[in-house]
């Protein structure tokens, strides 16, 4: 059966847009259909980061507002014949978005895809909110940081009450992805520990991804980083999450990077 | 005798016989008829018991009820069970074929009484951006209130994980209201009006199970042992 996952977090630059791309593309490369939805109309990055953004035509808005048809906005991915983009208008704003519509591509998506990918933009508005309308799972993605944390929480508390499934008595399945986790910060007192942040989110945590400068590269190549270099640490650590949401029992773990001997000797760490 | 008629198919033997039945014809006006009713029964309390009566309404006796009915701001609509040569043009229309039915007192349902709950619990962890209203009474967490979410209680406030966000018990002037949490990260605790800070909560307090209340109007803050 069809699931729709959200990804969001409330705060920006955290790393949705990175997360959904590179879930997207773990969950393609173990064989599930997936669909990743850019559900941030203005500013649009999901198409970038997948390498897309030349062969966009019609987008979300297009097909909610009876422009297009799903079929046709629908991008596939040149690497991975499972993995499609439905693209975010970049010219229009959120307004454009309407319940009804979203309701009913969301719909059509089930009936075609395994996962459905909502990349919600940040905030707490109507993009946001018509972006986890609809789903059954949750991804909390968050920064070892407190203000990245309190707009989790905040978020959560939305998840469990502006939802469809939470208006209807159900719940919203929700995990919580770390991002850009630097472990040696957080020994050092500089970082939130992963213990506080679940202690104040209590919500289960899906994975921890680690700085890593890999990410950037990836993004910049248009590729999500799972695909780019999926011996990377943060590749590793997205695809054990993937296997999470499948399902799959992952001992959880923080990947850290192979340094090499110069890395070492000049200290060079990600920032 | 038996009242109930048996559904009995045997042959009936009819027979005449004829009874002393006493008529009445009600005489305008009827309530000094009634009077004078009264007046013989209270003679003789007997007079009529076991005997026939038979109503004799006439043309006159149709029309007085009327009358007096609708001076009494009783409007007939019809008159039913009377002969229709017996009313005039002047009278109401005959009814017929009437059926009965049971009218319902409507009496005012008198709400039922349940008492008011005076205490709210809540199962979940209270959200940033979330805020609890219950001026009734009490407020129970059993999670967490996190940083950015506020409980607003008529009572006092009583929470079982970190309290991180704001608690404002006795809003409704009740002095005696406490704040109690496991974990004290509070952003602001007030009670019945009197506030503190985080910045004004002692440091050594933080992160420890602790309770606050008022005395005068001075707020304290103390651990819980």
């Amino acid at each position: 059966m069809a699931k729709v996952l959200v990804v969001t977090s409330g705060k920006g630059g955290v790393g949705k847009t990175t997360s959904t791309a590179a879930l997207g593309a773990a969950l393609a490369q173990r064989g599930e259909k997936v669909v990743v939805v850019d559900f941030d109309v203005g500013l649009r990055n999901l198409d970038l980061i997948l390498g897309a953004e030349r062969r966009v035509v019609f987008d979300l808005i297009n097909v909610v507002q009876g422009v297009a048809k799903l079929s046709q906005a629908l991008i596939r991915d040149k690497r991975l014949e499972n993995l499609w983009l439905l693209p975010a208008s970049q010219t229009r704003d959120k307004d454009a978005l309407t319940d009804e519509g979203v309701r009913s591509i969301i719909a059509d998506l089930r009936t075609k895809f395994d996962w459905i990918l909502c990349d919600s933009p940040a905030g707490i508005e109507r993009g946001a909110t018509l972006a986890m309308r609809y789903a059954d799972e949750a991804v909390i993605v968050t920064n070892p940081e407190v203000s990245s944390v309190r707009d989790s929480d905040r978020i959560i508390g939305m998840l469990d009450s502006k939802t469809v499934k939470a208006e209807s008595g159900e719940r919203v399945e929700k995990h919580v992805l770390i991002t850009r986790y630097d472990s040696g910060r957080a020994a050092r007192g500089e970082m939130l520990s992963i213990e506080d942040i679940l202690e104040i989110l209590a919500t289960p945590l899906l994975g921890i991804i680690p700085e890593s400068q890999d990410v950037l590269r990836a993004s910049n190549v248009g590729s999500p980083v799972t695909l780019n270099n999926a011996a990377s640490a943060p590749a590793r650590a997205y695809i054990d999450a993937a296997r999470r949401l499948m399902g799959e029992t992952v001992e959880m773990m923080v990947p850290t990077e192979r340094k090499g001997l110069m890395d070492r000797l000049l200290g060079r760490r990600a920032a | 005798m038996n009242a109930i008629a048996q559904p009995t198919r045997q042959l009936v033997r009819m027979r005449g016989r004829s009874y002393v039945a006493f008529v009445f014809a009600p005489v305008v006006p009827i309530v000094g008829w009634l009077e004078e009713i009264d007046a013989t029964l209270a003679r003789s309390p007997g007079f009529f018991a076991g005997k026939p009566v038979v109503l004799d309404l006439s043309e006159a006796a149709i029309m007085h009820l009327v009358a007096s009915l609708e001076q009494r701001n009783v409007r007939v609509l019809g008159i039913e069970g009377v002969d229709p040569v017996r009313l005039t043009a002047s009278m109401p229309p005959l009814l017929t074929g009437g059926r009965s039915c049971v009218l319902m007192q409507n009496e005012l349902k008198k709400p039922e009484t349940k008492p008011k709950p005076t205490s709210l619990l809540l199962e979940n962890p209270v959200r940033s951006g979330q805020s609890i209203v219950f001026t009734e009474g009490d407020v129970t967490v059993l999670g967490s209130v996190g940083s950015g979410a506020e409980i607003v209680a008529g009572g006092s406030i009583h929470i079982y994980g970190t309290l991180r966000g704001r608690a404002m018990a006795g809003v409704n002037g009740n002095s005696a209201a406490r704040i109690y949490c496991q974990k004290i990260e509070a952003e602001l605790l007030a009670i019945d009006g009197y506030y503190q800070t985080a910045e004004e909560i002692d440091v050594a307090l933080r992160n420890r199970p602790a309770q606050a209340w008022l005395e005068g109007d001075v707020m304290r803050i103390a651990p819980l042992s």
